[in-house]
Protein backbone atom coordinates (compact mmCIF):
# COMPACT_ATOMS: atom_id res chain seq x y z
CA UNK A 1 0.00 0.00 0.00
CA UNK A 2 2.79 2.45 0.89
CA UNK A 3 5.95 3.31 -1.05
CA UNK A 4 9.34 2.39 0.37
CA UNK A 5 9.94 6.07 1.00
CA UNK A 6 6.80 6.36 3.13
CA UNK A 7 7.77 3.30 5.16
CA UNK A 8 11.29 4.64 5.58
CA UNK A 9 10.02 7.95 6.98
CA UNK A 10 7.41 6.17 9.08
CA UNK A 11 9.79 3.68 10.66
CA UNK A 12 12.57 6.22 11.16
CA UNK A 13 11.01 9.66 11.16
CA UNK A 14 13.27 12.70 10.90
CA UNK A 15 12.90 15.74 13.14
CA UNK A 16 10.74 14.11 15.79
CA UNK A 17 10.05 16.03 18.95
CA UNK A 18 9.61 19.59 20.14
CA UNK A 19 11.70 22.73 19.95
CA UNK A 20 12.02 24.55 23.23
CA UNK A 21 11.16 28.23 22.89
CA UNK A 22 10.05 27.69 19.32
CA UNK A 23 9.46 30.84 17.28
CA UNK A 24 6.34 29.40 15.71
CA UNK A 25 4.07 26.50 16.61
CA UNK A 26 1.24 25.22 14.44
CA UNK A 27 -1.24 22.49 15.19
CA UNK A 28 -3.86 21.09 12.83
CA UNK A 29 -6.23 18.13 12.79
CA UNK A 30 -8.20 16.68 15.65
CA UNK A 31 -8.39 13.52 17.68
CA UNK A 32 -11.85 12.58 16.43
CA UNK A 33 -10.60 12.28 12.87
CA UNK A 34 -7.57 10.31 13.92
CA UNK A 35 -4.78 12.74 13.16
CA UNK A 36 -3.15 15.71 14.81
CA UNK A 37 0.03 17.34 13.53
CA UNK A 38 2.02 19.81 15.55
CA UNK A 39 4.98 21.63 13.98
CA UNK A 40 7.66 23.67 15.74
CA UNK A 41 9.84 26.24 13.94
CA UNK A 42 13.07 27.95 14.92
CA UNK A 43 13.56 31.00 12.75
CA UNK A 44 16.61 33.25 12.43
CA UNK A 45 16.90 36.14 10.00
CA UNK A 46 13.89 34.95 8.08
CA UNK A 47 15.32 31.47 7.63
CA UNK A 48 13.86 28.30 9.15
CA UNK A 49 16.92 26.92 10.89
CA UNK A 50 15.11 24.09 12.61
CA UNK A 51 11.75 22.36 12.32
CA UNK A 52 10.38 19.52 14.42
CA UNK A 53 7.08 17.72 14.67
CA UNK A 54 4.84 15.67 16.88
CA UNK A 55 2.11 13.68 15.16
CA UNK A 56 -0.74 11.47 16.25
CA UNK A 57 -1.98 9.50 13.31
CA UNK A 58 -1.45 6.78 10.77
CA UNK A 59 1.79 5.86 9.02
CA UNK A 60 1.26 8.38 6.24
CA UNK A 61 0.56 11.17 8.74
CA UNK A 62 3.88 10.45 10.44
CA UNK A 63 5.74 10.07 7.14
CA UNK A 64 4.35 13.31 5.68
CA UNK A 65 5.29 15.16 8.88
CA UNK A 66 8.80 13.78 8.66
CA UNK A 67 9.35 14.65 5.01
CA UNK A 68 7.67 18.07 5.28
CA UNK A 69 9.92 19.10 8.18
CA UNK A 70 12.91 17.97 6.11
CA UNK A 71 11.74 20.05 3.18
CA UNK A 72 11.26 23.36 5.00
CA UNK A 73 14.46 23.19 7.02
CA UNK A 74 16.89 25.79 5.70
CA UNK A 75 14.25 27.57 3.65
CA UNK A 76 13.42 31.27 3.82
CA UNK A 77 9.95 31.75 5.29
CA UNK A 78 8.56 33.04 2.01
CA UNK A 79 9.68 29.82 0.31
CA UNK A 80 8.42 27.58 3.10
CA UNK A 81 4.98 29.14 2.77
CA UNK A 82 4.89 27.87 -0.79
CA UNK A 83 5.34 24.24 0.28
CA UNK A 84 2.46 22.39 -1.32
CA UNK A 85 0.89 19.13 -0.32
CA UNK A 86 1.67 17.87 -3.81
CA UNK A 87 5.38 18.46 -3.27
CA UNK A 88 5.12 16.45 -0.03
CA UNK A 89 3.36 13.61 -1.85
CA UNK A 90 5.97 13.67 -4.63
CA UNK A 91 8.82 13.57 -2.13
CA UNK A 92 7.32 10.39 -0.71
CA UNK A 93 6.98 8.79 -4.13
CA UNK A 94 3.19 9.01 -3.89
CA UNK A 95 0.47 8.28 -1.35
CA UNK A 96 -2.69 6.15 -1.65
CA UNK A 97 -5.66 8.32 -2.68
CA UNK A 98 -7.35 8.18 0.72
CA UNK A 99 -4.13 9.33 2.39
CA UNK A 100 -3.67 12.53 0.39
CA UNK A 101 -5.44 14.17 3.31
CA UNK A 102 -2.30 13.63 5.41
CA UNK A 103 -0.17 15.65 3.01
CA UNK A 104 -2.72 18.47 3.17
CA UNK A 105 -2.43 18.40 6.94
CA UNK A 106 1.37 18.62 6.70
CA UNK A 107 1.15 21.67 4.44
CA UNK A 108 -1.41 23.27 6.74
CA UNK A 109 0.66 22.54 9.84
CA UNK A 110 3.72 24.28 8.39
CA UNK A 111 1.57 27.26 7.39
CA UNK A 112 -0.05 27.36 10.83
CA UNK A 113 3.40 27.44 12.46
CA UNK A 114 4.53 30.27 10.16
CA UNK A 115 1.33 32.21 10.91
CA UNK A 116 2.00 31.76 14.59
CA UNK A 117 5.51 33.13 14.08
CA UNK A 118 4.14 36.25 12.37
CA UNK A 119 1.47 36.75 15.01
CA UNK A 120 4.17 36.58 17.68
CA UNK A 121 6.06 39.25 15.73
CA UNK A 122 2.96 41.43 15.74
CA UNK A 123 2.50 40.98 12.00
CA UNK A 124 -0.80 40.01 10.40
CA UNK A 125 0.00 36.67 8.70
CA UNK A 126 -2.97 36.61 6.35
CA UNK A 127 -1.42 38.59 3.46
CA UNK A 128 1.72 36.43 3.60
CA UNK A 129 0.45 32.97 4.49
CA UNK A 130 -3.00 33.38 3.00
CA UNK A 131 -6.35 32.24 4.33
CA UNK A 132 -6.06 28.84 5.94
CA UNK A 133 -8.32 26.57 4.03
CA UNK A 134 -8.67 22.87 3.52
CA UNK A 135 -9.66 21.54 0.13
CA UNK A 136 -9.12 17.87 0.70
CA UNK A 137 -12.04 15.44 0.67
CA UNK A 138 -11.61 14.48 4.29
CA UNK A 139 -14.04 15.43 7.02
CA UNK A 140 -14.98 19.09 7.09
CA UNK A 141 -13.63 20.05 10.47
CA UNK A 142 -10.47 18.04 10.75
CA UNK A 143 -7.96 20.53 9.47
CA UNK A 144 -8.63 22.55 12.56
CA UNK A 145 -9.57 25.62 10.63
CA UNK B 1 13.11 -18.33 -0.25
CA UNK B 2 13.55 -18.33 3.47
CA UNK B 3 10.35 -17.63 5.29
CA UNK B 4 10.52 -15.00 8.01
CA UNK B 5 9.40 -16.32 11.35
CA UNK B 6 6.48 -14.25 12.49
CA UNK B 7 3.65 -14.39 14.98
CA UNK B 8 0.34 -14.73 13.18
CA UNK B 9 -2.29 -13.20 15.46
CA UNK B 10 -5.02 -12.39 12.96
CA UNK B 11 -6.99 -15.63 12.89
CA UNK B 12 -10.31 -13.78 12.94
CA UNK B 13 -9.32 -12.46 9.50
CA UNK B 14 -8.34 -15.87 8.20
CA UNK B 15 -6.54 -18.99 9.34
CA UNK B 16 -3.80 -21.13 7.91
CA UNK B 17 -5.09 -23.98 5.76
CA UNK B 18 -4.35 -27.07 7.82
CA UNK B 19 -1.93 -29.47 6.15
CA UNK B 20 -4.21 -32.43 6.90
CA UNK B 21 -7.05 -30.55 5.23
CA UNK B 22 -4.94 -29.73 2.20
CA UNK B 23 -3.98 -33.38 1.84
CA UNK B 24 -7.66 -34.34 1.84
CA UNK B 25 -8.34 -31.72 -0.82
CA UNK B 26 -5.47 -32.48 -3.17
CA UNK B 27 -6.93 -35.52 -4.97
CA UNK B 28 -9.95 -33.40 -5.92
CA UNK B 29 -7.69 -30.76 -7.43
CA UNK B 30 -5.75 -33.35 -9.37
CA UNK B 31 -6.87 -36.84 -10.42
CA UNK B 32 -10.47 -36.74 -9.18
CA UNK B 33 -11.49 -33.74 -11.22
CA UNK B 34 -14.89 -35.09 -12.21
CA UNK B 35 -18.03 -32.97 -12.00
CA UNK B 36 -20.00 -34.00 -8.94
CA UNK B 37 -23.21 -33.72 -10.96
CA UNK B 38 -22.12 -36.14 -13.70
CA UNK B 39 -23.72 -39.56 -13.82
CA UNK B 40 -20.70 -41.73 -14.64
CA UNK B 41 -18.65 -43.28 -11.92
CA UNK B 42 -15.84 -40.75 -12.23
CA UNK B 43 -18.30 -38.01 -11.30
CA UNK B 44 -19.65 -40.14 -8.45
CA UNK B 45 -16.24 -40.04 -6.78
CA UNK B 46 -16.64 -36.29 -6.46
CA UNK B 47 -20.29 -36.65 -5.48
CA UNK B 48 -19.42 -39.02 -2.64
CA UNK B 49 -16.78 -36.60 -1.39
CA UNK B 50 -19.30 -33.74 -1.37
CA UNK B 51 -21.82 -35.93 0.46
CA UNK B 52 -19.26 -36.86 3.10
CA UNK B 53 -18.40 -33.18 3.65
CA UNK B 54 -22.09 -32.36 4.00
CA UNK B 55 -22.36 -35.01 6.68
CA UNK B 56 -19.27 -33.71 8.48
CA UNK B 57 -20.74 -30.21 8.54
CA UNK B 58 -24.20 -31.37 9.59
CA UNK B 59 -22.68 -33.45 12.40
CA UNK B 60 -20.60 -30.52 13.62
CA UNK B 61 -23.68 -28.37 14.28
CA UNK B 62 -26.18 -31.17 15.05
CA UNK B 63 -28.11 -30.63 11.82
CA UNK B 64 -29.37 -33.00 9.14
CA UNK B 65 -27.38 -33.43 5.95
CA UNK B 66 -30.19 -32.09 3.80
CA UNK B 67 -30.20 -28.90 5.84
CA UNK B 68 -26.69 -27.92 4.67
CA UNK B 69 -26.12 -25.95 1.45
CA UNK B 70 -22.67 -25.11 0.16
CA UNK B 71 -21.93 -21.54 -0.86
CA UNK B 72 -18.91 -19.47 -1.82
CA UNK B 73 -18.41 -18.23 1.75
CA UNK B 74 -19.84 -16.36 4.71
CA UNK B 75 -20.90 -13.28 2.77
CA UNK B 76 -22.92 -15.30 0.28
CA UNK B 77 -24.52 -17.31 3.07
CA UNK B 78 -25.54 -14.11 4.88
CA UNK B 79 -26.86 -12.49 1.71
CA UNK B 80 -28.81 -15.56 0.74
CA UNK B 81 -30.36 -16.08 4.17
CA UNK B 82 -31.39 -12.46 4.68
CA UNK B 83 -32.50 -11.56 1.17
CA UNK B 84 -34.26 -14.90 0.79
CA UNK B 85 -36.24 -14.61 4.01
CA UNK B 86 -37.00 -10.96 3.24
CA UNK B 87 -38.53 -12.06 -0.07
CA UNK B 88 -40.80 -14.55 1.71
CA UNK B 89 -41.74 -11.88 4.28
CA UNK B 90 -43.16 -9.69 1.53
CA UNK B 91 -45.69 -12.38 0.69
CA UNK B 92 -46.76 -12.54 4.34
CA UNK B 93 -47.00 -8.75 4.66
CA UNK B 94 -44.19 -8.74 7.16
CA UNK B 95 -41.89 -5.79 6.85
CA UNK B 96 -39.76 -5.68 9.97
CA UNK B 97 -36.35 -7.19 10.66
CA UNK B 98 -34.38 -7.09 13.91
CA UNK B 99 -30.60 -7.17 13.98
CA UNK B 100 -27.77 -5.73 16.05
CA UNK B 101 -25.73 -2.58 15.62
CA UNK B 102 -22.42 -4.39 15.25
CA UNK B 103 -23.08 -7.07 12.68
CA UNK B 104 -20.49 -7.93 10.06
CA UNK B 105 -20.83 -5.82 6.91
CA UNK B 106 -22.13 -8.86 5.02
CA UNK B 107 -25.23 -8.61 7.21
CA UNK B 108 -25.24 -4.87 7.86
CA UNK B 109 -24.95 -3.80 4.22
CA UNK B 110 -27.48 -6.43 3.12
CA UNK B 111 -29.94 -4.98 5.64
CA UNK B 112 -29.15 -1.42 4.49
CA UNK B 113 -29.96 -2.51 0.94
CA UNK B 114 -33.26 -3.99 2.15
CA UNK B 115 -34.07 -0.74 3.95
CA UNK B 116 -33.82 1.02 0.60
CA UNK B 117 -36.35 -1.47 -0.72
CA UNK B 118 -38.78 -0.48 2.02
CA UNK B 119 -38.04 -2.93 4.82
CA UNK B 120 -37.78 -1.57 8.34
CA UNK B 121 -34.82 -2.73 10.34
CA UNK B 122 -34.24 -2.31 14.07
CA UNK B 123 -30.57 -2.43 15.00
CA UNK B 124 -30.40 -3.39 18.66
CA UNK B 125 -27.75 -1.57 20.69
CA UNK B 126 -24.95 -3.71 22.08
CA UNK B 127 -23.86 -1.62 25.07
CA UNK B 128 -20.42 -1.36 26.57
CA UNK B 129 -19.98 -5.09 27.04
CA UNK B 130 -20.72 -5.77 23.38
CA UNK B 131 -23.80 -7.88 24.03
CA UNK B 132 -27.42 -7.22 23.05
CA UNK B 133 -30.11 -7.03 25.72
CA UNK B 134 -32.83 -9.67 25.61
CA UNK B 135 -35.32 -7.08 26.90
CA UNK B 136 -34.45 -4.82 23.96
CA UNK B 137 -35.10 -7.73 21.63
CA UNK B 138 -38.46 -8.51 23.25
CA UNK B 139 -39.47 -4.86 23.13
CA UNK B 140 -38.54 -4.54 19.47
CA UNK B 141 -40.68 -7.42 18.25
CA UNK B 142 -43.72 -6.27 16.28
CA UNK B 143 -46.67 -7.95 14.58
CA UNK B 144 -44.85 -7.68 11.27
CA UNK B 145 -41.41 -8.84 12.43
CA UNK B 146 -40.39 -11.67 10.12
CA UNK B 147 -36.69 -12.11 10.77
CA UNK B 148 -34.18 -11.75 13.55
CA UNK B 149 -30.56 -11.85 12.39
CA UNK B 150 -27.98 -11.58 15.14
CA UNK B 151 -24.40 -12.75 14.97
CA UNK B 152 -23.22 -15.61 17.14
CA UNK B 153 -19.91 -13.97 18.07
CA UNK B 154 -18.55 -10.63 16.99
CA UNK B 155 -15.63 -10.58 14.59
CA UNK B 156 -13.83 -7.60 16.12
CA UNK B 157 -14.38 -7.80 19.84
CA UNK B 158 -15.29 -11.47 20.08
CA UNK B 159 -18.33 -11.06 22.32
CA UNK B 160 -20.79 -13.95 22.27
CA UNK B 161 -24.48 -13.16 22.01
CA UNK B 162 -27.25 -14.89 24.03
CA UNK B 163 -28.12 -17.14 21.10
CA UNK B 164 -30.08 -19.69 23.11
CA UNK B 165 -32.41 -17.02 24.54
CA UNK B 166 -32.81 -15.33 21.16
CA UNK B 167 -33.66 -18.69 19.59
CA UNK B 168 -36.25 -19.42 22.24
CA UNK B 169 -37.94 -16.05 21.84
CA UNK B 170 -38.01 -16.35 18.06
CA UNK B 171 -39.45 -19.85 18.25
CA UNK B 172 -42.11 -18.66 20.66
CA UNK B 173 -43.01 -15.66 18.46
CA UNK B 174 -42.74 -17.69 15.23
CA UNK B 175 -40.06 -15.41 13.84
CA UNK B 176 -37.28 -16.82 11.70
CA UNK B 177 -33.89 -16.62 13.39
CA UNK B 178 -30.69 -16.37 11.33
CA UNK B 179 -27.25 -16.14 12.88
CA UNK B 180 -23.97 -15.24 11.25
CA UNK B 181 -21.78 -17.81 12.98
CA UNK B 182 -18.69 -17.25 10.86
CA UNK B 183 -16.54 -16.49 13.91
CA UNK B 184 -18.19 -19.05 16.15
CA UNK B 185 -18.07 -22.30 14.17
CA UNK B 186 -15.08 -24.33 15.28
CA UNK B 187 -14.66 -22.16 18.39
CA UNK B 188 -17.97 -22.76 20.16
CA UNK B 189 -19.94 -26.01 20.31
CA UNK B 190 -23.13 -25.36 18.35
CA UNK B 191 -26.33 -27.40 18.38
CA UNK B 192 -28.75 -25.72 15.99
CA UNK B 193 -31.64 -27.80 17.30
CA UNK B 194 -31.34 -26.99 20.99
CA UNK B 195 -30.47 -23.36 20.18
CA UNK B 196 -33.55 -23.03 17.92
CA UNK B 197 -31.53 -21.59 15.08
CA UNK B 198 -33.34 -21.54 11.73
CA UNK B 199 -30.50 -20.39 9.49
CA UNK B 200 -26.78 -20.30 10.21
CA UNK B 201 -23.92 -18.94 8.06
CA UNK B 202 -20.38 -20.25 8.18
CA UNK B 203 -17.12 -19.92 6.31
CA UNK B 204 -14.40 -22.57 5.94
CA UNK B 205 -11.32 -20.35 6.06
CA UNK B 206 -12.07 -19.25 9.62
CA UNK B 207 -11.39 -22.76 10.93
CA UNK B 208 -8.30 -23.82 8.96
CA UNK B 209 -10.26 -24.69 5.83
CA UNK B 210 -9.83 -23.18 2.37
CA UNK B 211 -11.01 -19.72 1.28
CA UNK B 212 -13.93 -19.31 -1.11
CA UNK B 213 -16.22 -21.93 0.40
CA UNK B 214 -18.90 -21.67 3.05
CA UNK B 215 -22.24 -23.12 3.95
CA UNK B 216 -25.70 -22.12 5.01
CA UNK B 217 -27.75 -24.25 7.35
CA UNK B 218 -31.44 -23.96 6.54
CA UNK B 219 -33.78 -25.73 8.93
CA UNK B 220 -36.00 -28.27 7.24
CA UNK B 221 -39.40 -26.77 6.43
CA UNK B 222 -38.15 -23.23 5.91
CA UNK B 223 -38.63 -22.04 2.38
CA UNK B 224 -35.68 -20.01 1.15
CA UNK B 225 -35.82 -18.80 -2.46
CA UNK B 226 -32.63 -18.98 -4.48
CA UNK B 227 -30.04 -16.24 -4.53
CA UNK B 228 -28.06 -17.94 -7.31
CA UNK B 229 -30.21 -19.33 -10.10
CA UNK B 230 -29.00 -21.82 -12.67
CA UNK B 231 -28.28 -25.54 -12.64
CA UNK B 232 -29.68 -28.12 -10.30
CA UNK B 233 -26.82 -28.28 -7.81
CA UNK B 234 -27.52 -28.27 -4.08
CA UNK B 235 -30.97 -29.73 -4.70
CA UNK B 236 -31.68 -26.81 -7.05
CA UNK B 237 -31.30 -24.31 -4.24
CA UNK B 238 -27.86 -22.96 -5.11
CA UNK B 239 -26.65 -23.21 -8.68
CA UNK B 240 -23.04 -23.57 -9.78
CA UNK B 241 -20.70 -26.50 -10.29
CA UNK B 242 -19.64 -27.74 -6.88
CA UNK B 243 -16.28 -26.48 -5.59
CA UNK B 244 -15.44 -30.08 -4.78
CA UNK B 245 -11.96 -29.58 -3.35
CA UNK B 246 -13.13 -26.59 -1.31
CA UNK B 247 -16.13 -28.50 0.01
CA UNK B 248 -13.97 -31.51 0.90
CA UNK B 249 -11.61 -29.14 2.72
CA UNK B 250 -14.45 -27.51 4.60
CA UNK B 251 -15.78 -30.88 5.74
CA UNK B 252 -12.37 -32.06 6.91
CA UNK B 253 -11.62 -28.75 8.61
CA UNK B 254 -14.88 -28.55 10.54
CA UNK B 255 -14.48 -32.12 11.73
CA UNK B 256 -10.99 -31.44 13.06
CA UNK B 257 -11.80 -28.08 14.62
CA UNK B 258 -14.97 -29.26 16.36
CA UNK B 259 -13.28 -32.33 17.79
CA UNK B 260 -11.80 -30.86 20.96
CA UNK B 261 -13.34 -27.44 21.33
CA UNK B 262 -13.12 -27.38 25.13
CA UNK B 263 -9.50 -28.40 25.20
CA UNK B 264 -8.62 -25.99 22.44
CA UNK B 265 -10.39 -23.13 24.19
CA UNK B 266 -8.55 -23.84 27.40
CA UNK B 267 -5.30 -23.32 25.53
CA UNK B 268 -6.61 -20.25 23.72
CA UNK B 269 -7.84 -18.68 26.96
CA UNK B 270 -4.39 -19.08 28.47
CA UNK B 271 -2.75 -17.35 25.49
CA UNK B 272 -5.34 -14.56 25.38
CA UNK B 273 -5.22 -14.00 29.12
CA UNK B 274 -1.46 -13.70 29.09
CA UNK B 275 -1.68 -11.07 26.36
CA UNK B 276 -4.53 -9.23 28.10
CA UNK B 277 -2.74 -9.19 31.46
CA UNK B 278 0.46 -7.96 29.86
CA UNK B 279 -1.18 -5.36 27.63
CA UNK B 280 -3.34 -3.91 30.37
CA UNK B 281 -0.19 -3.07 32.31
CA UNK B 282 0.28 -0.34 29.70
CA UNK B 283 -1.29 2.82 31.08
CA UNK B 284 -4.51 4.03 29.52
CA UNK B 285 -5.25 0.77 27.79
CA UNK B 286 -8.47 -1.21 27.85
CA UNK B 287 -9.99 -4.51 26.84
CA UNK B 288 -13.02 -4.06 24.58
CA UNK B 289 -16.14 -6.11 25.21
CA UNK B 290 -17.19 -8.46 27.96
CA UNK B 291 -14.16 -10.07 29.62
CA UNK B 292 -15.93 -13.42 30.03
CA UNK B 293 -18.53 -13.84 27.30
CA UNK B 294 -16.04 -13.71 24.44
CA UNK B 295 -14.33 -16.00 21.99
CA UNK B 296 -11.40 -17.63 23.76
CA UNK B 297 -8.95 -16.52 21.07
CA UNK B 298 -10.04 -12.88 20.74
CA UNK B 299 -8.17 -9.99 22.35
CA UNK B 300 -9.48 -6.54 21.44
CA UNK B 301 -7.61 -3.65 23.00
CA UNK B 302 -7.45 0.12 22.79
CA UNK B 303 -4.46 2.28 23.61
CA UNK B 304 -5.19 5.95 24.11
CA UNK B 305 -3.15 8.58 22.32
CA UNK B 306 -2.06 6.48 19.36
CA UNK B 307 -3.54 5.43 16.06
CA UNK B 308 -4.16 1.81 15.11
CA UNK B 309 -2.62 1.72 11.65
CA UNK B 310 0.72 3.01 12.93
CA UNK B 311 0.58 0.41 15.67
CA UNK B 312 -0.15 -2.39 13.18
CA UNK B 313 2.63 -1.43 10.80
CA UNK B 314 5.15 -1.22 13.62
CA UNK B 315 3.98 -4.58 14.95
CA UNK B 316 4.35 -5.93 11.42
CA UNK B 317 7.91 -4.62 11.27
CA UNK B 318 8.57 -6.54 14.49
CA UNK B 319 7.04 -9.72 13.07
CA UNK B 320 3.50 -9.63 14.47
CA UNK B 321 0.43 -9.81 12.20
CA UNK B 322 -2.61 -8.21 13.81
CA UNK B 323 -5.59 -6.05 12.92
CA UNK B 324 -7.23 -2.77 13.95
CA UNK B 325 -10.59 -1.05 13.70
CA UNK B 326 -9.10 2.40 13.18
CA UNK B 327 -10.41 4.62 10.40
CA UNK B 328 -7.16 4.33 8.50
CA UNK B 329 -7.36 0.56 8.40
CA UNK B 330 -11.06 0.49 7.60
CA UNK B 331 -10.43 2.72 4.57
CA UNK B 332 -13.09 5.16 5.71
CA UNK B 333 -13.16 8.30 7.83
CA UNK B 334 -14.66 6.66 10.86
CA UNK B 335 -13.28 3.96 13.08
CA UNK B 336 -15.13 0.64 12.93
CA UNK B 337 -18.86 0.63 13.61
CA UNK B 338 -18.25 -2.17 16.10
CA UNK B 339 -16.05 -0.07 18.36
CA UNK B 340 -18.39 2.91 18.07
CA UNK B 341 -21.38 0.65 18.86
CA UNK B 342 -19.93 -0.23 22.26
CA UNK B 343 -19.74 3.47 23.04
CA UNK B 344 -16.06 4.18 22.49
CA UNK B 345 -15.34 7.77 21.48
CA UNK B 346 -13.69 8.14 18.05
CA UNK B 347 -10.30 9.08 19.45
CA UNK B 348 -10.13 5.92 21.55
CA UNK B 349 -11.53 3.67 18.84
CA UNK B 350 -8.77 4.92 16.49
CA UNK B 351 -6.23 3.31 18.82
CA UNK B 352 -7.61 -0.21 18.61
CA UNK B 353 -5.76 -3.46 18.19
CA UNK B 354 -7.27 -6.88 17.57
CA UNK B 355 -5.17 -9.96 18.23
CA UNK B 356 -6.92 -13.22 17.39
CA UNK B 357 -5.40 -16.59 18.13
CA UNK B 358 -5.98 -20.09 16.85
CA UNK B 359 -4.90 -23.45 18.23
CA UNK B 360 -1.71 -23.07 16.19
CA UNK B 361 -0.58 -20.20 18.44
CA UNK B 362 1.46 -20.77 21.57
CA UNK B 363 2.17 -19.05 24.87
CA UNK B 364 5.53 -18.11 23.35
CA UNK B 365 3.60 -16.10 20.74
CA UNK B 366 1.93 -14.21 23.58
CA UNK B 367 5.35 -13.51 25.09
CA UNK B 368 6.74 -12.32 21.76
CA UNK B 369 3.84 -9.91 21.36
CA UNK B 370 4.35 -8.59 24.87
CA UNK B 371 8.04 -8.14 24.19
CA UNK B 372 7.36 -5.62 21.44
CA UNK B 373 3.92 -4.13 22.13
CA UNK B 374 4.69 -1.87 25.12
CA UNK B 375 7.73 -0.39 23.38
CA UNK B 376 5.78 0.39 20.23
CA UNK B 377 2.95 2.02 22.16
CA UNK B 378 5.50 4.05 24.12
CA UNK B 379 7.31 5.12 20.97
CA UNK B 380 4.14 6.24 19.18
CA UNK B 381 2.98 8.08 22.30
CA UNK B 382 6.32 9.85 22.55
CA UNK B 383 5.59 11.61 19.24
CA UNK B 384 1.85 12.03 19.79
CA UNK B 385 0.52 15.50 20.60
CA UNK B 386 -2.73 13.79 21.60
CA UNK B 387 -0.88 11.82 24.24
CA UNK B 388 0.62 15.07 25.55
CA UNK B 389 -2.90 16.46 25.82
CA UNK B 390 -4.15 13.38 27.61
CA UNK B 391 -1.28 13.65 30.03
CA UNK B 392 -2.01 17.33 30.56
CA UNK B 393 -5.62 16.35 31.20
CA UNK B 394 -6.71 18.68 28.45
CA UNK B 395 -8.90 15.89 27.18
CA UNK B 396 -10.89 14.18 29.87
CA UNK B 397 -12.61 10.86 29.25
Amino acid sequence: MYTEKVMEHFMNPHNMGEIENADGIGEVGNAKCGDIMKMFLKIENGIIIDCKFKTYGCASAIATSSVATDMVKGLAIEDAVKLSNKAVVDALGGLPAHKIHCSVLAEQAIKAAISDYYVKQGIDPTPIVGEQHCDCDHCSDCCGI
Amino acid sequence: MECKKFVYADNAATTRLSTDVLNKMMPYLTENYGNASSLYNFGNIARSAVDLARKQIADAICAEQNEIYFTAGGSESDNWAIKGIAATMRKKNKNHIISSAFEHHAVLHTLKALEKEGFEVTFLPVYENGIISIDDLKNSIREDTGLVTIMFANNEIGTIQPISQIGEICKDKKIIFHTDAVQAVGNIAIDVKSLNIDLLSMSAHKFHGPKGVGALFVRKGIFLPNLIHGGGQERSRRAGTENVAGIVGMGAAIEISCRNIEQKNKKLRAISQRVIDGALRIERSRLNGDPEKRLAGNVSLCFEGIEGESLLLMLDAMGVCASSGSACTSGSLDPSHVLLSIGLPHEIAHGSLRLSFSDENTLEDADKILEVLPGIVKRLRSISPLWDKIKQKEIKH
